[in-house]
């Protein structure tokens, strides 16, 4: 279908000065309305004129959404604070940093300096057929494309398919997820706050959605505890270039080890299903055992259980199976296989 | 206001891809509206029925005092599908309005459990049952203009009893047929689309962007359709005139006095054949 880039289409732009008034204008404006963090992933809907909202909230006014503050229970992030203050902030740097590390391998400088953390959470997926705009089913239609005897699907998803492939694209998910993160949110009804994990919507419940967001709600700030500060991290990103892409796949670990033995731990996957995956099951099975490489590799087993491949996918499973496995046994202890 | 959701396909053309989801709002509303008429009808302005009857006595022998109207396997069949249509029902529409639940799992199973019935139910009426009895014959459409013309106050002739079914039964009956089989054809070409887990291999190429958009527009029409004919359905089961029928599918049987005011043994084929179950 033609795309005409670069003339986005009209809207009334709104720029509010305080998260209430964000709120107000979102609870008015209820689906009519579109949230702009930082901008990447709204002003590639609109220019290229598939999504057509009639009015836009731009959020960069609002300073109290911006920043990371100590609290008595470990730190608050504001929605609106850019991935390179976050990547740059020692008390992360220090406490968490699987985070930092995490926020340091999105895209590339320039879109680290203009992102944010909520809009990194929140952006859309990257199914080209949905984003060209295709009439597929997370668009709205009936068909998904990707999902087809030949359809594109090598970055697509290996669990939870339920009529859309598509994965999420977030680098800062799954660090997110592995330090037991609590999204904090402005809903109608007050202030509403959810666990990392279930902040994320698929599409078995959901399929226009990647999160539980709905019109005339905003994120506000992410807030991450103390309990897995200064544990053992891991995090790491495949993309096919090492620079501005999105990841073919992604892990994060946190985890205590004491005595050469797991005592807890977090595990999270992103970019293998429509929603980022905290690997409960395999968290609970190295529970108490050694932080080496037979218990990453059963791990790594374990998590690859069920993944159904799509046509060009199938690299994605002996993928996760690796990763998973480093993230509880490091680098250094693994080997591929 | 489109009827219709339309769409670009990939190669450009205009497709219908879903029905306005607003349409299941009219359909309640509807079906409300009906029920909200027929019961000032029927509690201020309709006169009391009559019909013409003249039994024999050996016709009036013959009725024993509970007379037996649904078999076992006509009840577990019509409360089986019943139980599939509301989860149908539910799975379906809640979603659309604003409930976030895993429904297309459910659905496409209850989805295959209602083919299931439906089939065994088109075996059964047509081997086991009286096949004839729910469709309608000439004697209801001779008796629904009696009636209407004596509802309006006309000279008319009086109307005979009922056979097995009301002939606003047999209607029923008509419109779900069609409504259902409209859901169940087009809901399994539609399981082509969705991961069954093996039931079927998914596969969206064997039709084109429009027949799929008809597909997809059919299945909704007799969807919210449904809406409508489950909540009229509801309506008259629990009216207490119609308490007798409802009983009749929940126990079996129906009272002498209640079959011999509203239907006619002559009309019943068992009955004529001898048999106690009409």
């Amino acid at each position: 279908m033609a795309v005409i880039r670069d003339v986005m289409p009209a809207f009334d732009l709104l720029q509010p000065t305080s998260a209430a008034d964000a709120h107000k204008l979102l609870q008015q404006h209820g689906e009519q309305a579109w949230i702009m963090a930082g901008g990447l992933d709204s002003l590639d809907w609109l220019k290229d004129r598939i999504k057509k909202p009639k009015v836009l909230i731009d959020l960069s006014g609002v300073d109290e959404l911006k920043g990371i503050r100590t609290s008595g229970d470990g730190i608050e992030i504001g929605a609106m604070t850019t991935l390179t203050e976050i990547a740059n902030s020692p008390v992360i740097n220090t406490r968490y940093s699987v985070l930092s590390e995490a926020v340091s391998v999105v895209a590339s400088p320039q879109i680290r300096n203009q992102g944010t953390l909520g809009g990194n959470v929140s952006q859309d997926t990257r199914c080209w057929y949905y984003r060209g705009g295709w009439p597929c089913y997370r668009a709205g239609g009936n068909t998904c494309y990707a999902d087809t005897p030949v359809g594109r699907n090598r970055e697509h998803a290996i669990f939870g398919a339920n009529r859309c492939v598509a994965v999420h694209p977030s680098d800062s998910v799954p660090a997110l997820i592995a330090l037991g993160a609590k999204f904090v949110l402005l809903t109608p009804k007050g202030q509403k706050v959810v666990d990392a994990e279930d902040y994320f919507v698929g599409p078995e419940i959901d399929i226009t959605n990647m999160t539980v967001l709905q019109p005339g709600e905003l994120l506000t700030a992410i807030r991450i505890p103390s309990t897995w500060a200064g544990a053992r991290f891991y995090f790491e990103k495949i993309r096919d270039r090492n620079v501005w892409d999105f990841p073919l796949m992604n892990v994060a670990s946190a985890m205590f080890v004491s005595g050469g033995v797991i005592d807890r731990i977090r595990l999270a996957v992103s970019a293998v299903a429509p929603r980022p995956m905290r690997l409960k099951h395999v968290e609970r099975a190295v529970t108490g055992k050694p932080a080496e490489a037979s218990t990453g590799e059963m791990a790594g087993r374990m998590a690859v259980e069920g993944a159904i491949p799509l046509q060009f996918n199938a690299y994605k499973i002996p993928l996760m199976r690796n990763l998973v496995k480093r993230a509880i046994a490091g680098v250094q202890e693994s080997s591929w296989t | 206001m489109d009827l219709i959701q339309w769409a670009i396909s990939p190669v450009g053309s205009r497709v219908p891809i879903h029905i306005a989801w607003f349409l299941g709002w009219v359909c309640v509303a509807a079906a409300a509206l009906f029920m909200v008429g027929h019961a000032i009808y029927v509690g201020v302005l309709a006169k009391p029925r009559k019909f013409a009857a003249n039994d024999s006595p050996e016709v009036l022998a013959s009725i024993s005092e509970r007379v037996p109207r649904h078999s076992l396997v006509s009840r577990a069949f019509h409360w089986l599908m019943a139980t599939s249509m509301f989860v149908l029902l539910i799975t379906a529409f809640l979603p659309k309005v604003g409930v976030r639940m895993n429904w297309v799992t459910c659905h496409w199973i209850a989805g295959l459990v209602l083919s299931a019935l439906v089939l065994f139910h088109i075996v059964h009426a047509s081997f086991f049952l009286d096949f004839m009895s729910i469709w309608p014959d000439m004697t209801d459409v001779r008796d629904m203009v009696r009636r209407l013309r004596l509802a309006l106050g006309w000279n008319s002739p009086l109307p005979n009893r009922f056979a097995k079914y009301p002939p606003e039964n047999k209607l029923y009956h008509f419109l779900i047929l069609c409504s259902g089989l409209a859901v169940i054809v087009t809901g399994l070409c539609m399981m082509k689309h969705v991961n069954t887990f093996g039931v079927l291999v998914r596969n969206p190429y064997i039709f084109g962007d429009m027949t799929w958009g008809l597909i997809y527009v059919l299945h909704g029409l007799a969807g919210v359709g449904l809406i409508a004919l489950i909540m009229v359905h509801a309506y008259f089961g629990v009216r207490h005139e119609k308490l007798p029928i409802t009983k009749s599918m929940v126990f079996g049987y129906m009272d002498r006095e209640f079959f011999l005011e509203e239907h006619d043994p002559l009309r019943c084929r068992s009955v004529k054949n001898g048999t106690d179950q009409f």
